[in-house]
């Protein structure tokens, strides 16, 4: 009987958490509570995973109002794939969060921030799985306000400017969403995903739709942090606490690129986005300068935590590019790169909060001769760090190999070719931390650290070798995301 | 404002009544206009004007803070209980046609308790809003 119900309770069992631990109002159990729920998340998020595997699409009505005047919930393997990045990482990064929080967090608030921690999951899990367009505007605002509530919780007085900065900047691009869904429902009079889809196709030619195309596509674009709307990313991932930075940035720009990916294929449908003028030059050239200025702006960090977060900026353009290529392959490269980038992010992020929660600082002067002191936290940042740069064996190969694949079979030299200088460019950023950590001797002035305990080792080397694992055996990542990109182009599948 | 007769005097008879409609906003809301949000603003709003014209102490001491917080709690917890509740009862989530035997009847408890649950967090979260900012500084 509960088999039935794994759509609705995926959202529902974080968002009923969420209240419990206020209740609870101790720190530890509502982490105990917020671990169990990530897990189960996780057990639903693989049985939704098979099951549309299995026998396609999953559809569920909430309330028992059938679709479209009803919110349905609909699972195929597109947002199956992303329901498991966002389960999965919030599992590996629950049972993390108690040390880091215990240090970085003032007592009397740890309940709050694990409610406030279901809450973003909740909107994370609900913006992924929803079949309403509407629906996803409401997850959004779930997801995002608990997310700035969570960065404000940030040891530094900056926390706040970040926090708030990501408020102003965060509340634009979900106004502009919000715009451009209520054009659609204007012109279509539906707010169902499918029912928009088949609606749509009459209307396409005109302003109101255009218009609603590009409201959608900017207000998105601010939520996954496209280059040039990517201002308010680096401050809110230096400076928000160790564990929300893991779960941000390996989760929330995912799920705003899995958003763009279903309004622009499953509700617009490819051909109407090509048929914007200059909409694929647009998205790849915007993804490669982003590429470009973002790792460049990197290297010069000394913020080790706002180093990775330009990373992640560049990132984003590696899945946009992946969009813009409009093609299976392109499609695949973007969609297994969620994937990927999330267990890169996930275990770079993890080692860091390691380090802070040793030295109360991720500054790059102050972690020099880090290597001999905290061996084991430094050498998963090595490994994640290639991961990063994308050297074979790692999940960073993959995804960089189907961009290549992808570009080189639309006959376009070039982009292959920038998408290989650019690797470089995180050799050189990840280079600058590996030499102050191997080759350089610890300052005088600064208390001999001794490596992280192993409640932050264990979860920081199962996202490495995961790194690894799904960097050698990608049936499973690379299987899905070709047939989440086959879904998306109504190729089948 | 211990001076300011008139506006205790007023307060006091005022605040009764000012509850009480925010309860026939919550209850008469499936027949009328209201609803769980407007009955919460309104009951809030009682609690804030004692607290502005008898001062924050008193306020904080007729609804303690972390009394106020655990409501806004047990708010969204009815809501999400009405939906689970309807779930064990053989309906989809939220499908109160399951909550009873007629689905007429369980259509109309259940949306009743879930605007209740509306009513109890936004109450709750207004006056929270209130305190927190009357607190500071202080």
């Amino acid at each position: 009987m509960i088999a039935a119900h794994y759509a609705a309770l995926q959202v529902v069992a974080p968002l009923i958490a969420a209240p419990l631990c206020v209740l609870l109002r101790r720190g530890a159990l509502a982490w105990l509570v917020t671990v169990a729920v990530s897990w189960i998340a996780l057990a639903i998020a693989i049985q939704l995973l098979v099951q549309v595997m299995a026998t396609g699409p999953v559809s569920y009505e909430l309330g028992g109002w059938a679709a479209p005047w009803g919110i349905e919930y609909r699972v195929d393997s597109v947002n199956a794939f992303v329901l498991l990045i966002v389960s999965g990482i919030s599992a590996v990064a629950a049972p993390y969060a108690h040390h880091t929080v215990v240090r970085e967090i003032p007592e009397d608030r740890h309940y709050l921030f694990y409610s406030a921690y279901l809450l973003c999951l909740t909107g994370l899990l609900g913006i992924t799985i929803t079949g309403d367009a509407f629906n996803v505007f409401v997850f959004l605002e779930i997801s995002s306000l608990s997310s700035y509530a969570l960065i404000s919780l940030g040891g530094e007085r900056k926390a706040l400017t970040a926090a708030y900065q990501y408020l102003v900047m965060g509340t634009i691009g979900a106004t502009f969403f919000l715009i451009g869904v209520g054009l659609i429902y204007a012109m279509t009079g539906t707010l169902n995903m499918a029912d928009i889809a088949a609606r749509l196709d009459p209307v396409e030619h005109t302003r109101t739709v255009l218009a609603a195309f590009a409201f959608i596509i900017v207000g998105l674009g601010l939520k996954l942090a496209l280059f040039p709307l990517h201002l308010w990313l680096p401050n809110a991932y230096a400076y928000a606490p160790s564990a929300v930075t893991v779960l941000l940035a390996a989760t929330a720009t995912k799920v705003a690129v899995y958003t763009m990916l279903r309004f622009v294929f499953t509700l617009f449908g490819a051909d109407f986005a090509l048929d914007v003028t200059f909409f694929a030059e647009f998205l790849i050239a915007l993804a490669l300068v982003g590429v470009f200025a973002a790792s460049i702006t990197a290297v010069f960090q000394n913020n080790v935590k706002r180093m990775l977060a330009y990373s992640s900026v560049a990132q984003v353009g590696y899945m946009m590019l992946g969009v813009g290529f409009f093609s299976v392959t392109g499609l695949t490269g973007g969609i297994v790169h969620l994937f990927n980038h999330a267990l890169m992010k996930g275990a770079l992020f993890m080692a860091l909060g390691a380090v802070f929660y040793r030295l109360g600082s991720v500054r790059i002067e102050h972690m020099r001769g880090l290597g001999r002191q905290m061996p084991l936290t430094m050498f998963a940042f090595v490994l994640g760090g290639l991961s990063l740069i994308g050297l074979p064996l790692t999940v960073g190969f993959i995804s960089k190999w189907y961009l290549i694949l992808a570009a080189l079979e639309r006959g376009w030299w070039p982009i292959a070719g920038l998408i290989l200088l650019s690797s470089l460019l995180a050799v050189a950023y990840v280079w600058r931390v590996v030499e102050a950590a191997y080759f350089r001797d610890p300052p005088p002035d600064r208390p001999r650290a001794t490596e992280a305990p192993l409640a932050l080792l264990v979860p920081t080397w199962i996202l490495t070798l995961a790194n690894f694992y799904f960097g050698i055996d990608t049936s499973v990542t690379v299987g899905v995301a070709a047939d989440a990109a086959r879904a998306l182009l109504g190729e089948g599948g | 404002m211990r001076h300011h007769v008139i506006l205790r005097v007023i307060a006091k008879l005022g605040i009764p009544f000012i509850v009480l409609f925010a309860l026939y906003v919550q209850f008469h809301g499936d027949f009328g206009p209201g609803g769980g949000f407007q009955a919460g603003v309104i009951f809030g709003a009682a609690f804030i004007l004692y607290a502005l014209i008898f001062g924050l102490d008193n306020a904080l001491e007729a609804a303690p803070m972390n009394v106020v917080v655990a409501f806004i709690a047990i708010g969204l917890l009815l809501f999400a209980g009405v939906g689970v509740a309807a779930l064990l009862l053989g309906g989809n989530y939220l499908d109160y046609g399951a909550l009873a035997d007629d689905p007429v009847a369980g259509q109309h408890l259940g949306i009743l308790l879930v605007e209740l649950g509306v009513g109890i967090t936004v109450a709750a979260v207004m006056i929270a809003v209130f305190f927190t900012f009357a607190d500071r500084g202080r």
